[in-house]
């Protein structure tokens, strides 16, 4: 606290650190989801250099980064589209554009920025220098599952409908093509990081959708129709996220909802080649970069503990508890190390991937979501 | 195209709404029952907003799950939303807390989401 403290300071005398040109490609930003701030975390130093507040409800909040990874913008639950300088440290627009908004994108060029809405139903896409409203998509229902796709693209998925949609930027005005069909109740989707697949995971029914976007007109591909048949479902405490693709050859694993399984799919085939039974309900399933280990968090009230899984073997092979209420988990581009936000622990926890020992603490504020510039340069971050 | 399955079947509003009004008639008998401790007010507020939140939102203005401010929830009463909290919604995202809480417990975060946020 009182490094973040003279940290902090140093950063308000201001000027003088500033002549300096700011390098920022092992920053980072973590969302203190209680008090509307971001930290700015410094990956290199293991340390806090800054906190911004003044962004409203962070409470399931993200972000995306800009191309030249200066800007983030905030995505926050109260309908907040804030974009912050982490050169200057200060917030440089904010727009409350929703009632309440669960996520967004930015488009492969950088120059639009679209959130997706609960209330009203539907996507907001945004200038990413000025915050100026470029195009409204109402839906008509909530709207999960948006990112980016090549070509100036945005793909996002409606949880009443189950009903995926594509809007195509790469023209004068937009283009929207709606593929219905997707299954009941989608909740999360994730793209592939070449940009060809993208996948929503269902609540309403078992299995996976998948979109092959190389298509001429994509359609609904089922993946693992039945994998939950025949088994007694447990309740879901809190809804996974899909994030995470394992290279490990061909595969990706995916969280399984409603049973404590992680699922491993055939990249090509979109068949299931494994499952691996977890400590409970997965919410992250993550890859490290080189897909070697995927570690594992889980939903209230198991949330204390990681599992890290061989992708090799599928086997657990480390199990430990970081602290109260993992909430995510952050690898470094190369995967070295991780970074674990433990909200009721108040802290980030810097893990060394190769040994599991704990390198450092971080102090922050309830900390949620962990956020690294290296994102700037990945479909689907 | 599997509907999911295996879920606890609906059971009446009534009988569920009853089954709790005749529990919390019996109400002392969890004070003086020494196995079930008055719940812990903070740690229930906590899971309020941080667990329960995960889908109605911090704030609980709504999220995947609906809204759940008090001035929302005004047309319910204690005992139906006691129920809810207990036995979920049946094919809805709403699960079951019985497996974490205990009636007393989900009773007083039924009363906590009726109280207006400046009384709480």
């Amino acid at each position: 606290m009182t490094r973040l403290a003279l940290t902090l300071a140093a950063a308000l005398l201001g000027t003088t650190a500033l002549a300096e040109p700011t390098a920022t490609g092992d920053l980072g930003l973590v969302i203190e989801r209680a008090t509307g701030s971001v930290l700015l975390v410094d990956q290199s130093d293991r340390a806090a250099l800054a906190r911004i507040g003044g962004l409203g409800d962070l409470s399931h909040a993200s972000l995306v980064y800009s191309p030249d990874q200066r800007f983030a913008y905030v995505f926050g639950r109260d309908g907040g589209l804030t974009k912050v300088d982490i050169v200057t440290r200060e917030i440089a627009g904010r727009v409350v554009q929703a009632g309440n908004a669960i996520g967004g994108a930015i488009s492969d060029d950088g120059e639009l920025v679209a959130v997706s809405n609960y209330e009203p139903g539907g996507v907001r896409v945004f200038d990413a220098d000025t915050l100026e409203l470029v195009a409204d998509i109402p839906t008509g229902g909530k709207t999960i599952g948006l990112v980016d796709a090549p070509g100036r693209r945005f793909v996002f998925t409606v949880w009443d409908s189950g009903e995926s949609w594509i809007a195509d930027f790469s023209g004068p005005g937009m283009r929207t093509t709606r593929i219905p069909g997707m299954g009941k109740n989608p909740y999360d989707a994730l793209i592939t990081a070449n940009g060809r697949t993208y996948i929503t995971g269902l609540f309403g029914q078992d299995g996976l959708t998948a979109l092959d976007l190389w298509a001429e007109t994509p359609e609904p591909i089922r993946v693992l129709p039945g994998y939950g048949r025949g088994q007694q479902e447990m309740p879901v405490y809190k809804m996974p996220h899909l994030e995470g693709w394992a290279h490990t050859g061909a595969e990706f694993v995916l969280p399984a909802v409603g049973h404590h399984q992680v699922l491993w799919v055939d990249a090509a085939t979109l068949t299931e080649t494994g499952r691996t039974e977890t400590y409970g309900q997965p919410v992250f399933a993550m890859a490290r970069p080189d897909g070697r280990h995927v570690w594992v968090n889980f939903a209230h009230p198991l949330n204390d503990t990681i599992q890290v899984i061989d992708s090799v073997s599928k086997q657990v092979i480390h199990q430990f508890k970081p602290g109260p209420a993992v909430l995510h988990m952050e690898f470094t581009p190369r995967g070295h190390e991780v970074w674990i936000s433990v909200r009721d622990a108040g802290k980030v926890m810097v893990y060394d991937t190769q040994t599991f020992e704990k390198l450092r603490e971080i102090e922050a504020d309830s900390p949620s979501g962990i956020f690294f510039t290296a994102r700037a340069h990945r479909t689907g971050l | 195209m599997a509907e999911r399955r295996n879920r606890p079947p609906r059971r009446g509003w009534l009988l569920r709404a009853l089954t709790v009004m005749v529990t919390s008639l019996a109400g002392a008998a969890f004070a003086a029952d020494p196995e079930a401790p008055a719940p812990d007010a903070e740690a229930l507020k906590r899971l309020v907003h941080q667990d329960c939140g995960s889908c109605h939102g911090l704030t609980l203005r709504g999220g995947l799950g609906p809204d759940l401010r008090a001035e929302t929830l005004q047309h319910y009463d204690t005992e139906v939303l006691t129920g809810v909290i207990l036995d979920g919604i049946p094919d809805t995202a709403m699960p079951p807390w019985r497996p974490l809480m205990n009636e007393a417990e989900a009773e007083w975060v039924a009363r906590y989401l009726l109280t207006p946020e400046e009384d709480r």
